[in-house]
């Protein structure tokens, strides 16, 4: 057996992942310091009281990184979640429906994936003003297509299998055979996808809050480092050590996906694009 | 022939994403809390109600809405972008000047991830599951999951500030020098940035040429070149590049709306004098009309893009539309 096909990138990704929910879930209480109180002087090196350094105000850096686990897992999590509905509302009808519902979605599908996303994401978070709400919106808005587009090819395989002719033949309305019979069957590719999903909202959050875009009541690992630019030269571990955060977060995402996909899907692999 | 009928085919599709960007532009606008005259004015412009009639008048908004719709197509159709109050100026002519650095930085780094990432996976591919492919899948991972930014002061720490080999930022050469000076002095600022911009594109590519090579190597043509005894270098790069190297095209096509994303946050890092460097310059100071102008104009860059790799994936593959 070729290292490959060991389920060891589920485990390992799951389990970092994991403890990044953890954290994120006990931030209060794992924090040493208030995120956004001033807990000591500037820009402190990493010692044994501040682990990794205070900030240009005199701000923990662990517990910014601790409480921005938060930030970067919920926006994540619901973005992803309110992606895939979309793309998989998208993807079934073209795909069952076919002819020229199929043709339009498909048009519509290709618009959102060859516009600038990221420049897109840039204009509705600043005209609707960056929050919470705001960025999750605003990302689940330009995460979709891949979804869409792979629901749809599942759909178009399954609707002429068997099942589904007898799920119609007695008598099953479309939307219930869309539901109920189909759509169960093509979950399992698309939960590799949407998994995926959540790394690249999770970057894309990152990159919103690097330029600045950050709900300005939550603490979040791209805020860190944006904030910290002017003085990176000198004060290397305030972008060094939330960043590695991140980079941990999505690669235990990549993990788990390629895993996932992997074990539902062996064609899959490569076919999905990233931000 | 083949090319004009791949332009008639592009043409339409073209205009129709120009317009539907147009009339989002449109309604971005008034989705901002406030009149869209004061909004495009930027937060000075409020104070000052001559620029707030101005725009009143220029762009109808006390026009019916589908009115101003057309008004607002018709101004894009003639690129007129209309004008940033914050640098009283006009947007077409700021990013006109902005251009051809995206440009560079964009095509450079797309060009890189491609090269770079064919070949390893390529490689991947002909030694799947040994070391080597897990090597190549483990690195291409690693750059995925490194955010561009983070990526990108990570090199300006080691090659700038540890190793002083590379200019963090500061390219001037466009603007300063001239001839050969003036070249050198571009290459020198450009590795970064491009490197930077690479990182990420090149893990997508790997994963797509790996499969799609496994894919082509199992066809019947690839048993017969082989049969006939040419070396698997020939087979390789003969025979089964040209097959496999078509979905990677497809999916660059794709991707270009995301480099010019990728663009905004690399130039941010490196000060690179593009129109990503112009969008967050803009957005710091909530100049939207500039944003829209350069949303707009990123959309031309991408419709012109798949312009681009219709006519290189019909070069490389034949078949392609034949049907």
């Amino acid at each position: 057996m070729r290292l490959h096909d060991f389920p060891w990138r589920i485990g390992v990704g799951g389990a970092l992942l994991g403890l990044f929910a953890v954290i994120a879930i006990l931030a209060p209480v794992l924090a040493p310091y208030d995120p956004f109180a001033i807990s000591g002087p500037p820009l402190v090196p990493p010692n044994s009281s501040y682990l990794f350094g205070t900030d240009m105000l005199g701000r923990d850096v662990l517990s910014g990184m601790i409480h921005g686990a938060r930030v970067s897992l919920v926006v994540g999590l619901v973005s992803a979640l309110c992606s895939a509905v979309i793309g998989i509302t998208v993807g079934a009808i073209a795909g069952y429906f076919g002819g020229a519902v199929d043709r339009a979605l498909v048009r519509f599908t290709e618009f959102f994936q060859v516009i600038p996303s990221f420049m897109f994401v840039i204009l509705l978070v600043a005209i609707l003003t960056p929050s919470l709400g705001s960025i999750v919106a605003a990302i689940s808005l330009v995460i979709w297509p891949p979804v869409a587009r792979l629901v749809r090819s599942e759909f178009m395989t399954l609707k002429t299998r068997e099942f589904v002719e007898a799920a119609r033949s007695l008598g099953l309305s479309h939307g219930a055979v869309i539901v109920r019979e189909i759509l169960p069957n093509a979950m399992p590719p698309v939960l590799a996808v949407g998994s995926l999903m959540v790394a690249t909202a999770i970057l894309t959050e990152a990159s919103l809050s690097f330029l600045g875009l950050a709900d300005p009541n939550m603490i979040s690992w791209g805020y860190m480092i944006g904030s910290a630019r002017s003085v990176f030269r000198q004060a290397w571990w305030l972008s060094i050590f939330p960043g590695l955060m991140l980079f941990l977060t999505v690669f235990a995402i990549t993990l788990l996906s390629e895993g996932l996909g992997d074990k539902t899907n062996p064609n899959l692999r490569g076919n999905q694009p990233g931000l | 022939m083949r090319f004009a009928y791949t332009f008639l085919a592009w043409l339409p599709r073209a205009l129709l994403v120009l317009v539907a960007i147009g009339l989002l532009n449109f309604f971005l606008i008034r989705l901002a809390p406030g009149d869209p005259a004061t909004v495009l004015a930027g937060e000075s412009g409020a104070s000052d109600t001559r620029f707030v009639e101005e725009i009143r008048g220029r762009y109808g908004l006390d026009q019916p809405l589908w009115w101003q719709a057309a008004t607002y197509l018709r101004n894009l159709a003639t690129f007129d972008l209309g004008m940033s109050y914050r640098m009283q100026r006009d947007v077409a002519d700021i990013i006109t000047e902005r251009v051809p650095a995206t440009l560079l930085l964009t095509s450079t780094a797309l060009t890189l991830a491609i090269i770079v990432g064919t070949l390893l996976g390529i490689r991947a591919a002909r030694r799947a599951g040994t070391w080597q492919d897990t090597l190549i899948g483990a690195v291409a991972v690693l750059c995925y999951a490194t955010p561009v930014f983070w990526a990108g002061l990570l090199l300006v720490l080691l090659f700038s500030v540890s190793l002083g080999l590379l200019p963090p930022f500061g390219m001037s050469g466009f603007i300063r020098k001239s001839g050969i000076a003036a070249a050198l002095d571009v290459l020198h600022h450009l590795v970064l940035p491009v490197v930077t911009l690479a990182l990420f594109y090149f893990a997508v590519y790997v994963r797509l040429s790996r499969a799609s090579t496994l894919e082509v190597l199992g066809r019947d043509f690839v048993r017969s070149a082989r049969a006939k005894g040419l070396s698997e270098t020939r087979v390789l790069y003969g025979h089964v590049l040209r097959n496999s190297i078509v979905p990677v095209v497809t999916m660059a096509g794709l991707q270009i709306g995301q480099l010019l994303g990728g663009a905004v946050i690399v130039e941010s890092v490196f000060a690179w004098p593009g129109i990503g460097r112009l969008a967050f310059d803009a957005l710091i100071q909530r100049d939207y009309n500039l944003i829209l102008g350069i949303f707009f104009v990123s959309s031309i860059m991408v419709v012109l893009a798949n312009l681009l790799t219709d006519m290189v994936v019909r070069a490389i593959d034949p078949r392609v539309g034949r049907s």
